[in-house]
């Protein structure tokens, strides 16, 4: 019976397509924006500007100072119960805290914790995003390593960071089956009365460091 | 094979179900305030995009492509799909999808499911199907949690329960929840959904969704959301069930960088919704370890025969179209009795029920064109409007008026002829307009404007203006 109604879904399409296919088929258009025309200090600047629209805080640094920024943010927010991403290297983190590893907590662990501590694949200035690529041991975390915490602390180097969601997409290739989740700012709602309500199940709080 | 358009089969003609909605002043005000926060913002941040014309041609485009080739793509996201450890499965009807689902829910020993937003399980009436059968489920979307607990309809395709403001939603709440001392501030009610949901999606081992993509090279699927809630059913349920219409496949992972700009502009007045997952059949120690696709036709399949009316397939499910509607911002979307309300459910409805019913809906439209000019696929709403009144008259025996119909659609049928149209619609209808408002039409509209008013038609159009733009004038 499975067989028989996929045939019958692809005859009915087959059918209806030598119907009413009209013209001669011509190549899509793929004339829209590509890259942006920004330098890198004004790429910098509308990616910080986007994620703060959305409510995430933004620190900045250099690369020699990541350890040292990610310790005083800790320190300033009052974290103590911090878990770092499989794979996130330890280097960029700071000495004086314990962090736990991902691949020994549980969702329990997740949904108690302070923070999540992630890298990204790419970011996006145009709109604030951050894109995660789920494989393993990429210092990106599973799907749920960001979902379940109240709090999410994403480092994001200044070389990973495009400006337009094409330049994202050609950066993404070639495809592996790893998941992806783009995040753009926190979990949000609108749906009572079109009033932006944060965090209705994901984290409230995005933090993101950028080094430059 | 019955096609079941969720109860639209049963639903009172437009016209007749508009009438008490138009007395029920609360309903109005709530959809007008929603609709205009959403068009105001989709407006700015679509203008911001200096290529947002070339961006809805590409994605016109790309959904002709698919069309044309719509066995092959969907062949080749089943092969791609499989081959990384999901299952795919085909409906010809909505009893069919029910079925499948239903039973893939038992093979697991469940009852209970999460559910995150699907307008195609709406249509198909799953939820019913599944209580029938002994599963309960929750709706996890915070919209359709409202709907679901209020015992109401969905009544927007984005923003289901955008007709409720938030001293009803807490009447919901209080009661369903057994919240007495609820507040009724958006984020008290958003919190008391939190955690009544957070012990659900840890517990229930079964989710249902949707699809917003299905990517025919890499097997994937892409998931557009705002709360969090689909990432929790994508990821923490053993068995993930999505249930799509054939329409939704497109051919690459890459031409999401069309559409994934085009949706959140359009839909939600973002420029990027807060979450998009992209998943590709299962991952070891990554969420599901089932995933099964359902690819439902369920009268699909007999739109794509209709050479002027397939247009209506390129649909993303965006909604701009109905936050631009005069029709719809008046009555909201219950008068449209279907799962798809609005201009896209005017077209759509009575298609997918092969014009056998809601043939009101074509009706329900003055032909304004805001539709069109808003829709990021480029679906030119009001020439289908006037082809499908044109196949309503002819199912009901031609008459004089089915040909005055036919010629308004040989006026439609090219763009330099509906601009034509356009204009004398601007000079001829003056009489009529009181402070940009129709108050009552002569011939062909005069079913309408009985029922309420219209928003006149601009003194320029979008085509005239853009035209004008690109001429430096
Ligand atoms: S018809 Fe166009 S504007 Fe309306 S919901 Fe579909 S894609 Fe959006």
């Amino acid at each position: 019976m499975a067989a028989e109604a996929k045939q019958q879904i692809l005859a009915r399409i087959r059918e209806a397509n030598e119907r009413a296919v009209r013209g001669k088929e011509t190549p899509v258009p793929r004339d829209y924006v590509h890259s942006g025309g920004l330098d890198a200090a004004s790429r910098e600047e509308l990616f910080i500007e986007r994620l703060r629209e959305y409510d995430a805080s933004v620190t900045v640094c250099a690369s020699a100072g990541l350890a040292s920024t990610i310790g005083v943010l800790l320190q300033d927010r009052g974290w103590k119960h911090v878990i770092m991403a499989a794979g996130f290297p330890a280097a960029a983190l700071p000495f004086g805290f314990e962090f736990r590893q991902e691949a020994e907590v549980e969702n329990s662990d997740l949904d108690a914790c302070d923070a999540v501590i992630t890298g990204c694949e790419v970011a996006i200035a145009v709109t604030g995003s951050i894109v995660l690529r789920h494989g393993v041991g990429l210092g990106q975390g599973t799907r749920r390593f960001t979902l379940l915490p109240d709090r999410h602390l994403c480092v994001v180097r200044a070389e990973q960071l495009v400006e337009t969601v094409p330049e994202a997409f050609a950066l993404l290739e070639p495809f592996t089956n790893d998941p992806l989740t783009t995040i753009s700012g926190p979990s949000a709602t609108a749906d009572i009365e079109m009033t932006r309500i944060r965090g209705v199940h994901g984290p409230r709080f995005l933090e993101v460091v950028l080094v430059r | 094979m019955t096609v079941r358009v969720g109860d639209a089969a049963q639903a009172p003609p437009f016209q007749r179900a508009a009438l008490p909605l138009l007395e029920d002043s609360q309903l109005r005000k709530n959809v007008r305030h929603a609709t205009g926060v959403i068009q105001r913002k989709r407006a700015l941040v679509a203008g911001e995009l200096s290529d947002w014309q070339q961006l809805r041609a590409a994605a016109s485009a790309i959904k002709q492509q698919t069309l044309r080739h719509l066995d092959e793509y969907l062949l080749r996201f089943e092969a791609a799909c499989v081959a990384a450890g999901g299952q795919v499965h085909w409906a010809r009807d909505a009893d069919e999808a029910n079925a499948i689902v239903l039973a893939l829910i038992r093979s697991q020993n469940a009852s209970e499911v999460v559910k995150i937003k699907t307008m195609t399980s709406d249509e198909t009436g799953l939820n019913r199907a599944l209580e029938a059968g002994g599963v309960h489920p929750y709706e996890t979307d915070l919209a359709e949690l409202i709907v679901q607990m209020g015992e109401d309809r969905p009544s927007h395709i984005v923003v289901p329960a955008l007709h409720k403001n938030r001293s009803q939603v807490r009447e919901i709440f209080r009661e369903k929840m057994g919240l007495p001392g609820l507040g009724d501030r958006p984020e008290d009610l958003t919190a008391a959904a939190r955690s009544y949901l957070r012990e659900k999606f840890l517990r229930v081992p079964v989710a249902v969704c949707g699809a917003n993509f299905l990517l025919a090279d890499t097997g994937g699927v892409c998931i557009v959301e705002s709360e969090g809630n689909g990432r929790m059913c994508l990821t923490l349920p053993k068995t993930l069930i999505a249930i799509a219409g054939i329409e939704k496949v497109i051919p690459s992972f890459r031409d999401l960088e069309v559409f994934l700009q085009l949706l959140p502009r359009s839909a939600t007045g973002e420029r990027m919704n807060p979450y998009n997952s992209i998943w590709t059949g299962v991952r070891e120690g990554d969420g599901p370890h089932q995933f099964h696709v359902v690819l439902l036709d369920n009268g699909r399949s007999g739109i794509l025969a209709d050479a002027e009316a397939r247009q209506t397939l390129h649909c993303i499910r965006c909604g701009a179209c109905l936050n631009a509607c005069p029709v719809y911002r008046q009555t909201g979307g219950h008068a449209y009795g279907s799962t798809y309300a609005g201009p896209i459910g005017a077209i759509l409805t009575p298609q997918l029920q092969q014009m056998r019913h809601s043939q009101s809906l074509p009706y329900a439209s003055s032909l304004c064109g805001a539709c069109y000019e808003v829709c990021p696929v480029k679906i030119n709403i009001p020439e289908v409007l006037i082809h499908l009144r044109g196949r309503v008259v002819e199912q009901s025996g031609l008459s004089a008026e089915a040909i005055g119909m036919k010629a308004m659609a040989a006026v439609f049928s090219s763009a330099r002829r509906l601009e034509a149209a356009q204009r004398l619609a601007q000079r001829g209808q003056w009489p009529w307009v009181t402070d940009g408002w129709i108050r009552s039409l002569p011939g062909m509209f005069a079913g309408w404007t009985a029922v309420r008013d219209l928003r006149a038609i601009p003194r320029q159009s979008f085509r005239q203006w853009w035209r004008e733009r690109q001429h430096g004038r």
